[in-house]
């Protein structure tokens, strides 16, 4: 048994014991120092989750390919980028305590044995891993009414979604014998011989993952909670727990169902384009910047979902480039967020922004970036994520899908220019208190990322390309 | 390969871009920052088009295919390239960016008093994004730059523009864009069939012609947005009138070319079953932009709304040339481009001059003005003939080869093509008697100041080119006589092709 495959998880884990033991043990509050380890701890694992070879440990429980590593990598980059914004917010909103970075390191092992899931078992304790710390992290601020509820109810709705998605790995189970997802690929390798309940099985697992991604038609939870969590957790909520279902879902979908392509299909397309449309003409009417970034990752994952509608190494490649473009900008725009203080207090409506260009000139220009870039301008990233999702589709010959996206990202791009409007064209507010370094550097790095995208795609279009093939083996 | 000896075009399309991070370092106070914003943009522009004039002398007029060609990869895997080059359809529109872009630093040199870093900052820009899309020889280069223009436009309408620039910008933006993913979708399933972006491959690849249609219809929804085309036109008034005048300068003088550009550089060599199935449609959208928006001209109240109606008109007329498929009616079309993005620029200065003044549009305000102001009403004069088309300016040769070009099609496609030249005339001396002539009534503009030294420099240029494009046309058409002629030739070519071929056609 070669155990050594899941190094970087065993690493990560004894980490987030070994600094919460360092966080009680300390006197005075150690919540910077434990924040220190835990990307200290993020930097190490990223080195060993490049290093670790590759192939399957644990009696075919888990899996380390170049597509889980890829994914790794973003969940911890998006990851440590979250953990960066909370430093300085958590002090001036008083809910500094050690235990927060903790609790998103074990959301993010939780997330890594996601990617590296090859079994329904592994998925669901890494699924289960990573919700339970968001639960506590959404309550984070737990005297504020606003972000208890969003605690509940992320708990809540997320614990029906487990048991739907339990639910489907049961039924899966029992109409084909096996949860491992190698043999359950070959168990229905021939479509015609697939039992309903099966498919059945299939609809609920693709259910539970697509409430995680808040795709819809599971997407209430997600204004409300993104609205109510303190923003550095809405930063985490949007970036690194979308990778992690988004790649189960790939690897589920591709591998063990790969055969039963036209029965999950429609399914699939039905909710990428639901999630297109509604993410575009929501967040239209929203005032509140959280709400509307809420409401735009709904869109973002109707986007990389088309990806996955097309069902083809080409797809799997789009929705990599997409998610790697999509974390950055998410984070970078909710660093920008976490910018908008005004006299100590936290602002969140987008009339807040009027004539942030005047007052804030560097602030304006990367939340401009970030949202040209989300709405898929060239030569931002973002438009580079949606290249590739789009040509995926087209080379599966899913025309109207491809259509109807184009089209709902001109939609989309009506809101994030407003936000553009709003910086740069309206008479300007009162400016907003200074920004810790903290903020300015998760927003300038995302912000370069994003822009300078174009400079240089073809290395991380390249890592994508060789996870996809992995997936394919 | 490179007639020039050192990659030229990536200079010119990257040089405005190292102006933009010289005024980005620029500290000190506004008074301060603003001067030196404005030396650099106009330093910068006057270097890139001094370079420019490179292409002027060193292009082989004799060669219709690519020079000053340059590459490198990009994204090697999927056959995507950094690559440029200009032929004959495309440099001449790289010098007109080139030029056009000092003149409206020039131009807005007192005009613009807020935020000047800014608005430098866009210009240059916009410069690169023009330049770039003009040079760019690989599709999602092309298609970068394409949309990369919206943005330094969308800041410079919505920032410095007038009371409704909100409204005006986000309508620019969102149809502009609507119309360039479905571009987008055009370019991926190019490349899914062929493998590569690169142009000249593209233009070398005989697609079938059930896809054809398709492509076609992709590809014309983005390029008649920014052509604009009727019925797809109503953002150009708005975004006209809002624009500050240089705003408007770059709008009307290259972003309007860009769709024909496009129209010259993807539809009618790459797809031409699709061109010559659907040539009867564009003629008549062509036809009824011509008369309909020339009417619409006519009635308007706002100058500058005035003009906007005018270069639709005057785009169905180049609409209505690239798709007579033939020798003339194409190099009247590209000659038609050309001298209304130097007209219809000058034009636009031409009402910044008065409205930096007087801080109206409104024709009914003016009147008179020849007394006050006779070196305005030369200039101005002159510009309005060459809109009309009068012989010996601009707007003749262009005017008169397509309408050669439409003879040898339809005959009444023709006729009501010249309809266009005449109510050109109509709405254009109506509103020249009205602003110029008459009585100087109001006491306003009893004190209205005539050009100053400034703005004749602006002037001066764009008069000479107007007149020198009137009077000796050849010096700037024998530039793409040769590229013209190949397209023409190989757009024949493959239409007699049976099309069981798969690659047809030997085009550059």
């Amino acid at each position: 048994m070669n155990w050594t495959l899941a190094l970087p998880e065993i690493v990560l884990s004894v980490a987030g014991l070994g600094i919460l033991l360092t966080g009680v043990l300390q006197k005075r509050d150690a919540s910077t120092l434990c924040t220190m380890l835990t990307l200290g701890s993020f930097l190490i694992t990223a080195v060993l989750v490049a290093q670790v070879p590759h192939g399957v440990a644990y009696n075919g429980l888990f899996v380390a390919d170049s597509f889980a590593a890829f994914a790794k990598i973003l969940i911890l980059a998006g990851g440590a980028l979250a953990a960066v914004l909370a430093i300085d917010y958590n002090e001036k909103q008083g809910i500094t305590r050690f235990e927060y970075p903790v609790l998103m390191l074990f959301s993010s092992v939780g997330m890594m044995m996601m990617a590296s899931a090859s079994n329904l078992m592994t998925l669901y304790l890494g699924l289960e891993l990573q919700s339970l710390p968001i639960y506590v992290l959404a309550a984070f601020a737990r005297d504020d009414v606003r972000s208890s509820e969003a605690g509940l109810k992320y708990f809540v709705l997320s614990a029906l979604a487990s048991g739907l998605l339990l639910y489907g790995i049961s039924m899966a189970y029992g109409f084909s014998g096996t949860m491992d997802l190698a043999r359950l690929a070959q168990a229905v390798d021939n479509p015609a011989g697939v039992s309903t309940g099966l498919v059945v099985g299939i609809v609920f697992i693709i259910s539970g993952l697509a409430f995680k991604l808040s795709a819809v038609p599971f997407h209430m939870w997600t204004p409300d909670v993104y609205e109510g969590a303190p923003t550095p957790v809405s930063a985490f909520m949007s970036t690194a727990p979308k990778v992690a279902p988004f790649v189960v879902l790939l690897r589920v979908l591709m591998t063990s169902f790969g055969h039963l392509l036209p029965q999950w299909q429609p399914i699939v397309v039905v909710v990428a384009v639901a999630s297109m449309v509604l993410g575009s003409l929501a967040a239209i009417a929203q005032s509140n910047i959280k709400r509307l970034m809420a409401y735009s990752s709904i869109g973002h994952m109707g986007y990389a979902m088309v990806g996955l509608a097309a069902g083809t190494e080409a797809g799997v490649r789009g929705v990599l480039v997409y998610l790697t473009t999509y974390i950055f900008m998410s984070v970078g725009a909710f660093a920008c967020i976490i910018a908008m203080r005004r006299r100590g207090r936290q602002v969140e409506r987008i009339v807040d922004l009027a004539g942030l260009s005047r007052n804030d000139p560097g602030l304006a220009l990367v939340l401009a970036v970030f949202m040209f870039s989300m709405a898929g301008i060239p030569p931002m990233a973002g438009f580079f994520g949606k290249l590739y999702v789009f040509l995926a589709a087209v080379q599966a010959q899913m025309w109207a899908l491809a259509i109807i996206g184009v089209l709902t990202s001109v939609i989309g791009a009506y809101y994030y220019l407003r936000i553009v409007k709003v910086m740069y064209f309206d008479p300007p507010e009162e400016a907003f208190d200074p920004r810790p370094t903290t903020v300015s550097f998760v927003a300038y790095a995302s912000g370069l990322f994003t822009a300078a995208f174009f400079l240089f795609p073809a290395p991380i279009v390249g890592a994508a390309e060789s996870a996809a093939k992995a997936l394919f083996g | 390969m490179n007639a020039a000896g050192f990659p030229v075009l990536s200079l010119l399309t990257f040089l405005p871009l190292l102006g933009a991070v010289v005024i980005m370092a620029v500290r000190g106070d506004e008074a301060s920052i603003a001067n030196n914003a404005r030396w650099t943009a106009l330093w910068t522009s006057f270097v890139v088009f001094g370079l420019s004039l490179l292409l002027w002398a060193k292009f082989d007029h004799a060669q219709p295919g690519f020079q000053f060609v340059e590459s490198a990869p990009w994204l090697p895997e999927f056959g995507v390239g950094y690559k440029m080059g200009v032929d004959g359809i495309s440099v001449l529109f790289v010098l007109l960016s080139t030029a056009l872009t000092p003149l409206c630093i020039l131009a807005s040199w007192e005009s613009v008093q807020t935020r000047v870093r800014e608005y430098m900052l866009a210009f240059l820009v916009l410069e690169t994004m023009m330049v770039g899309m003009f040079c760019a020889l690989d599709f999602v280069l092309l298609d970068m730059f394409f949309e990369g223009v919206l943005l330094p436009m969308y800041l410079i309408i919505g920032v410095w523009g007038g009371p409704r620039r909100v409204y005006a910008s986000i309508k620019f933006f969102i149809f502009t864009l609507a119309g360039s993913v479905l571009m987008l979708l055009a370019l991926i399933a190019m490349w899914h069939y062929t493998g590569t972006t690169d142009i000249e491959t593209l233009l070398g690849t005989r697609f079938p012609a059930s896809m054809q249609t398709w492509l076609f219809l992709a590809l014309f929804a983005s390029f008649a947005v920014k052509m604009p085309m009727w019925p797809v036109h109503t953002w150009l008034p708005d975004a006209h009138v809002e624009a500050p005048t240089a705003g408007s300068v770059i709008l009307a003088g290259v972003l309007l070319k860009m769709g024909g550009y496009g129209f010259l550089r993807f539809s009618v060599p790459m797809l031409p079953e699709a061109s010559a199935h659907l040539a009867p449609l564009m003629f008549a959208l062509g036809v009824i932009a011509v008369i309909y928006t020339s009417l619409v001209a006519f009635a308007q109240t706002d100058i500058k709304k005035l003009i906007a109606y005018s270069s639709v008109a005057h785009m169905g007329i180049v609409v209505i040339g690239i798709f007579t498929f033939n020798v003339q009616g194409i190099s009247g079309a590209l000659f038609q481009m050309l001298s209304h993005g130097v007209v219809s620029a000058a034009l636009f200065l031409c009402v910044g001059v008065i409205y930096d003044r007087m801080h109206t549009r409104e024709i009914a305000l003016y009147g008179g003005l020849a007394d006050r102001m006779p070196k305005y009403a030369l200039v101005f004069m002159v510009f309005t003939m060459a809109s009309i088309g009068l012989p010996g300016t601009a707007g003749f040769a262009g005017e008169f080869l397509v309408l050669m070009g439409a003879f040898q099609v339809n005959f009444w496609l023709a006729v009501l093509g010249s309809a266009g030249m005449v109510l050109g005339a109509v709405y254009m001396l109506y509103l020249y008697r009205r602003v110029v002539f008459g009585a100087l009534t109001r006491a306003d503009l009893k004190s209205i100041l005539d050009l100053s030294p400034r703005e004749v420099a602006v002037f001066a240029p764009l008069l000479v080119l107007t007149l020198w494009m009137g009077i000796y046309p050849s010096s700037f058409t024998s530039f793409f006589d040769a590229s013209v002629g190949a397209m023409v030739q190989h757009h024949f070519a493959a239409l007699s092709l049976p099309h069981a071929t798969e690659l047809a056609g030997n085009l550059p």
